[in-house]
């Protein structure tokens, strides 16, 4: 059974290449662009891992993580950010939400697709 | 010319040399000629646009008139010398420098002025950053098309084959983003670009309205002669594009036409030439509260209060909600100012008026002095907390006594060392 990625993202042509690109690497990606339903929309999701952008209409991924991680069996969910803001505090702010792994756009394919697989490889093994 | 000679000598002194009538350059500057004849006898205090006008018309610095030639260059030297980790031990011996290496020294006080200049402008550069929401926006857009163009260029080029159909979705896609990277980066330009339109210029609605403040000077004759009305004003500004900014250059100037009425300005004149600029002393002499002859003075034409004036007032946040600038005095256009400020003292303590000499630290040593109140504005009512404003009026030091206090600018760009007030690092050290 393939692997599910739940991506949050407000950009549409962002969305279009990661879907691609994980559909391409084996996984089943479900998108979704707004942020006030996000944390349902995970949680009836149940992912192995989730891409989310900082800056999404309705709520901040700060607060979709910080939510997140106050439901049940959602606390060790693996959460890659991805965000266009890349300065020391949001990063640092990032990772007091909750955040597992946190990177800068505009990214590399091949940085995204490695995250995925190590934060889900690592997920496994806990 | 002497050393010791004021400014209105100098002016006088200046205008004879050029064989200028006293009335051709008052024409020149927009003012009487008795007036002018007040000035130059030194019973009227200069500064301000005035000074500029008539170094402009007499072709000269303002520093020239104000200081003098040979003033102006050791006071740029003792600054220089002075706002190092550690002063310089031949402080005491500028003079002597000065007159031994006039070259040098003239290089020396050139270099510390341009550095003065750019500090400046990196202080304004990175409030912008910080604080702007709209550039903020732009650069999020921009880099956020720029992700979304790396991510499909990179399935573009990859070696492995794609299907017709994701390619032609994908060709679709870079089109769309590039001709989104193409108008963020024109929308981005043209909102950096301050120079041409007031469209080019539109930020936040507070700096449209501070825009219209400055372009009149702070003071609106019509206003007091009721022949415009706070509406008619707003309606005609070409600076106040957005109507949050007009609703708020409204509340302005409403708040103006109210202490207007309470202290009409041929009685504040007459005030003034009576008691001088001190607030405290005019509020006595008309039995009003203080803080309307405060936001009076603040908002007063310099010739006719004899001396430039800064204005800030602001809320029980701190937050501004007028910016009248002075001198070198500087002003946070965005985010917070520095604490020590007498306005944020008086806020901790209504009702009780501060004056203070201080001192902007990294702005040439110039002394202020400053008058700040805070009252309670808006109804009373039980039950109801108070909603707090305070003022702040800052006058250039003239021959004050009084040791300064130290005070910033933000914290951003202030390097006073060992602050308690301090809220983050400077970005003006270690090697800028």
């Amino acid at each position: 059974m393939s692997r599910h990625v739940v991506l949050i993202e407000d950009e549409p042509n962002i969305t279009e290449a990661i879907r691609f690109l994980l559909l391409r690497d084996g996984w089943t990606v479900e998108a979704h662009a707004d942020g006030a339903s996000a944390v349902e929309f995970i949680e009836a999701a149940k992912p192995d891992i989730v891409i989310l952008d900082l800056m999404l209409p309705g709520k901040s991924g700060l607060d979709v993580v910080r939510e997140l991680r106050e439901r049940d069996g959602a606390q060790d969910l693996p959460v890659l950010m991805l965000t266009a803001r890349g300065q020391i505090k949001d990063r640092e702010m990032a990772e007091k939400a909750g955040v597992t792994r946190f990177m800068t756009k505009p990214f590399a394919n091949a940085e995204v697709l490695t995250a995925v697989r190590d934060l889900c490889a690592q997920a496994e093994q806990r | 010319m002497a050393r010791h000679m004021l400014t209105g000598s100098r002016i006088r002194e200046r205008r004879l040399v050029l064989g200028l009538r006293q009335a051709d350059l008052a024409r020149q500057v927009g003012i009487s000629a008795s007036y002018l004849n007040l000035i130059e006898h030194n019973r009227r205090r200069i500064g301000g646009k005035l000074l500029v006008a008539i170094a402009q018309a007499l072709g000269v610095e303002p520093s020239m008139l104000t200081e003098g030639a040979e003033e102006t260059l050791l006071s740029a030297l003792r600054e220089a010398g002075s706002e190092g980790s550690a002063p310089v031990a031949e402080l005491d011996r500028t003079e002597e420098f000065a007159s031994r290496f006039p070259g040098w020294a003239e290089v020396l006080a050139t270099s510390h002025r341009r550095i003065g200049v750019l500090e400046r402008t990196v202080e304004v550069l990175s409030d912008r950053l910080t604080h702007d929401p709209q550039l903020a926006a732009s650069l999020h857009e921009m880099l956020s098309t720029a992700a979304a163009i790396r991510s499909t260029a990179d399935i573009l080029a990859s070696d492995d084959p794609l299907e017709p159909e994701w390619l032609d979705r994908f060709h679709q896609n870079l089109n769309q983003d590039a001709q989104r990277l193409a108008d963020s980066s024109r929308t981005l330009v043209s909102f950096l670009d301050e120079e041409n339109t007031i469209a080019d210029k539109q930020g936040m609605p507070q700096d449209e309205v501070d825009r219209f403040l400055a372009d009149h000077s702070y003071h609106f004759p019509a206003l007091e002669a009721e022949s415009e009305t706070p509406a008619s004003l707003v309606a005609h500004a070409p600076q106040l594009q957005s109507q949050v900014a007009k609703d708020i250059a409204q509340r302005v100037l409403e708040g103006y036409g109210h202490n207007m009425r309470r202290l009409p300005l041929r009685l504040l004149m007459s005030g003034i030439a009576e008691c001088g600029t001190e607030p405290g002393a005019l509020a006595q002499k008309f039995n009003v509260p203080l803080e309307h002859v405060m936001l009076r003075l603040g908002m007063m034409a310099e010739e006719d209060l004899g001396t430039e004036v800064g204005c800030v007032v602001c809320d029980a946040s701190g937050a501004a909600l007028l910016r009248r600038p002075i001198g070198n005095f500087s002003i946070p256009q965005y985010g917070a100012a520095c604490p020590l400020w007498p306005l944020y003292q008086a806020l901790s303590r209504p009702h009780i008026p501060l004056r203070r000499v201080i001192e902007q630290q990294g702005r040439g040593g110039q002394k202020f002095v400053c008058y700040a109140y805070a009252w309670h504005a808006g109804p009373a009512g039980f039950g109801t907390d108070p909603l707090v404003q305070a003022v702040m009026l800052i006058f250039p030091s003239v021959d004050e006594k009084e040791e300064p206090v130290s005070v910033g600018a933000s914290c951003r760009v202030c390097t006073r060392e060992g602050c308690d007030a301090r809220r983050e690092p400077t970005i003006l050290r270690d090697g800028f």
